[in-house]
């Protein structure tokens, strides 16, 4: 169509274009030749004068603009119109352009109330105004006719003619009916009534609002409080535990216990000293201070620590068998500077914690006592410590009650100090009452408990008394068990008397494994062997030294030796059915103390009063030391007792100063014998070893008497191996 | 009572000890040998530390429990030993 239109237009003249407006939006595209140029083309079909007339405000313009063809398009666009309109669909939710824009333009319009008489609304209408004529014929026939009249003007044109005829005529009521009749019968359905189809006017009306008024209160808040805690394993755990110990608490008030069980509580550090909870601050850090100490400590003896642990000699090796001690720490406590170590003992359950006695050998020079405890994790200062009135000469700690020490004083005195126990003093001591001896105590050792599982030890003393004290309801109880006697120096005294010259004990040591059977050393160098069931006889009289005994100690692993030394500067060993020693070593200088290895039976080590410490592996060399070692520097100094560690490669060296010197042993000295049999890596091999020495003893070759020469161990000439 | 502050006073006479301090449980300082800034400094850390270690020792195993915390860092080593309540603290310099 638009084609169609376009192309009419194009040929047509264009005069006639002008005259016929386009209602299509024509393609401007479409280049239409214009009709109001003037000049241009009006110059060929005007039959015009040749002299134009020019309006003087003319643009002057050249010919080939004159002839420049310009294109007037007239379109029926709506130039108000948009070119594009873009709507919002929901539906893509995007902008879409509108294809078809609405190009009409309202100039004018009028509402009419006009109706087409064919429409729905006009035939309502006429339907109703012929009712309302129906209903006239039965009131007058004028009305009638005047309605039929009015209903002639009404009605449609095709029931126009035949009322007109009928108006015409009297029949009116019967035309009015034929007129009814012809038009449709008169609907007795109701129809809706259309209210006011022109005007519409709606009214409306409002009630009156009622005001509102707002009221509100407020409650008081709930107090809030922030809680918040983590619900930890642990803190599951103890909110168990603590349960538990409620309970067990209510358990044992129903059930009222005469007895609270004892419990062998820790020593090491965490001791609760009860005076001290008082509820002062300070107290309770008390654990967390120890530790600090130890730690500290550790920090400061970092590589001695280091050195303990792990240092081992390797320049052992080309020592060719030799060893040597490594010192380590250096305990000593201010308070005992002026006194001499007189007794070392190892804590049989704590293997870092060792006890030392000071006191005085010095006859003339005797003054009070120590008691004090180390232990190797804090070298700087000691664990517990006790002071007493008279020296300390010996101690010794129970095997299964590590928290008890018997101790023998230099006035004969012995105690029990109870590392429990707050107190300083001993918990139980014997007295001029109680037996105690007359002469300083040299050794104390405890022994099995007694049938009425009493605690009990014996003690040895210069007054020849060797006494087993029993601890009988909290009172220390004496027995005296043997007293020695010199034999065959019964004096002549006056009267015919018969005194009988008491011989010193000085040290005894008990058999491992045979209860009763125990050795006692003498001042005159005598070793009895004794048995705690004969008091007045020796089982056996060894005639060991020349002077008094030192010390005297089983072989931990050969049931049979034993080794004691003396300040006659010898160190013997001995089978103790055989009379004479098996081993002798010459020391140069009066042997303090001597001590047996727990780790091997062939090694042993003695301490002299010039300060060496001596070595000897008998599986290694028998005749010489493996080690002899300068312990203490000062040329002043004696050393005076020397222990092994029960666990770690440590001996333990005390001095006449008052310090302990803690040493290392090489690994040379470590040596244990290759496993045999199935007896046991310690003692098969030196077992063996002094089975032989022990039968060869007994084929009865010369003892050789001892040199007093570089320590050679001079045995029996023949050479073993 | 006169135990721990001897051992107290040992402890702060050692060799290479740099200061001692006592704190109790909610990381307040009662007894220090510092002042009361680097005192409350170190304390409030090293409180938090404390607790975040012995958190973790004890919820891998119920029954553990915190012995002590050793931080060596360049210039010193720090020590804490936390007790129930109570938390003790030294810094020492172990090389010296």
């Amino acid at each position: 169509m638009l084609g169609l239109f376009s192309l009419q237009n194009q040929n047509g003249p264009p005069g006639g274009r002008a005259a016929q407006p386009r209602l299509y939006g024509a393609s401007t595209k479409k280049r239409d030749e214009d009709t109001s140029t003037e000049v241009g083309e009006g110059v060929d079909e005007w039959p015009s004068s040749k002299t134009v007339v020019k309006p003087p405000d003319q643009l002057d313009l050249t010919e080939a603009e004159l002839k420049e063809e310009f294109t007037r398009v007239l379109t029926a666009n709506n130039p108000h119109a948009p070119q594009n309109i873009v709507r919002y669909s929901f539906k893509e939710r995007a902008y879409k352009p509108i294809s078809y824009v609405d190009q009409i333009a309202i100039h004018f319009s009028l509402n009419g109330n006009m109706i087409l008489r064919d429409s729905d609304e006009g035939r309502r209408q006429s339907l109703r105004l012929s009712n309302a004529s129906e209903k006239a014929p039965s009131e007058t026939s004028a009305v009638v006719s005047e309605e039929a009249e009015i209903k002639d003007e009404k009605s449609t044109e095709d029931v126009q003619a035949a009322e007109e005829e009928e108006a015409e005529g009297t029949e009116t009521a019967e035309a009015a009916e034929a007129a009814e009749a012809e038009e449709p019968p008169p609907p007795k359905v109701k129809e809706k009534k259309l209210p006011n189809q022109f005007n519409f006017i709606e009214r409306s009306s409002r009630t009156l609002d009622n005001p509102l008024r707002e009221r509100a209160s407020q409650s008081e808040p709930t107090p809030c409080k922030n809680f918040s805690a983590n619900a930890n394993q642990w803190e599951i755990y103890d909110a168990y535990m603590k349960e538990l110990q409620k309970m067990e608490k209510s358990k044992e008030k129903e059930k009222p216990k005469a007895q609270i069980g004892k419990k062998v509580e820790k020593k090491r550090g965490r001791k609760l000293i009860s005076l001290e909870s008082q509820g002062d601050d300070i107290t309770k850090i008390s654990n967390a201070a120890k530790i600090m100490e130890r730690m500290v400590n550790q920090n400061i003896f970092d590589d001695i620590a280091q050195d303990f642990k792990y240092f081992e000699d390797a320049s052992d090796e080309y020592r060719d068998q030799k060893g040597t001690l490594l010192p380590l720490w250096k305990f000593q406590y201010d308070k005992t500077k002026r006194l001499a170590v007189t007794a070392i003992s190892w804590n049989p359950k704590y293997k870092d914690l060792f006890a030392v006695g000071y006191g005085s050998y010095d006859f003339m020079k005797q003054s009070q006592g120590m008691l004090v405890l180390y232990t190797m994790k804090n070298p700087s200062f000691p664990e517990y410590v006790f002071s007493s009135e008279s020296g300390i000469m010996c101690l010794d700690i129970h095997n299964d009650h590590p928290h008890l020490m018997a101790v023998g004083f230099y006035d004969g005195n012995v105690a029990i100090y109870n590392l429990k126990k707050a107190a300083s003093q001993p918990s139980y001591k014997s007295s001029a009452k109680s037996g105690k001896h007359t002469d300083p105590v040299w050794q104390v050792k405890w022994q099995k408990d007694d049938m009425d599982n009493n605690l009990n030890f014996f003690s040895v003393s210069s007054d020849g008394r060797i006494v087993s004290w029993t601890l009988v309801k909290n009172e220390l109880v004496h027995t005296d068990v043997i007293k020695l006697s010199a034999e065959g120096t019964t004096m002549q005294g006056p009267e015919g008397l018969q005194l009988q010259t008491v011989g010193c004990g000085t040290s005894f040591d008990f058999h491992k494994k045979i209860d009763y059977l125990f050795l006692v050393g003498t001042e005159e160098g005598k070793i009895y062997k004794c048995s705690k069931c004969y008091s007045s006889q020796f089982l056996d009289v060894f005639e060991a030294h020349h002077m008094a005994v030192d010390s005297v100690s089983w072989n931990p692993y050969h049931l049979k030796i034993f080794i004691s030394c003396s300040s006659d500067w010898t160190v013997k060993i001995w089978d103790h059915t055989i009379k004479t020693p098996m081993f002798i070593y010459d020391l140069n200088a009066a042997v303090g103390d001597v001590a047996w290895s727990p780790y091997s039976s062939t090694v042993f080590a003695a301490v002299t009063t010039d300060g060496k410490a001596h070595v000897f592996d008998l599986n290694i060399n028998k005749y010489e030391a493996l080690c002899n070692q300068v312990v203490v520097a000062k040329k002043k100094n004696k050393i005076t007792h020397i222990q092994f560690n029960p666990v770690y490669p440590v001996v333990i060296i005390g001095d006449e100063r008052g310090q302990v010197t803690c040493l290392k042993l090489s690994p040379n000295l470590r040596k244990m014998p290759k496993v045999g049999t199935a007896e046991g890596p310690n003692h098969s091999r030196s077992l063996h070893a002094f089975a032989v020495l022990s039968t060869l003893c007994f084929i009865g070759f010369p003892n050789i008497l001892s040199f007093p020469s570089f320590g050679f161990c001079l045995q029996n000439s023949w050479k073993l191996e | 009572m006169a135990e721990t502050e001897e051992t107290l006073k040992r402890i702060q006479a050692h060799k290479g000890v740099v200061a001692t301090m006592v704190v109790n449980a909610e990381g307040i300082p009662i007894r220090t040998t510092l002042d009361n800034s680097t005192t409350v400094h170190y304390a409030g850390l090293l409180h938090q530390l404390t607790m975040k270690a012995r958190s973790t020792v004890r919820d891998i195993d119920p029954q553990n429990d915190l012995t002590f915390l050793r931080i060596r860092s360049k210039k010193h080593e720090i020590m804490v030993a936390p007790d129930k309540e109570y938390l003790l603290i030294v810094i020492q310099n172990p090389s010296e």
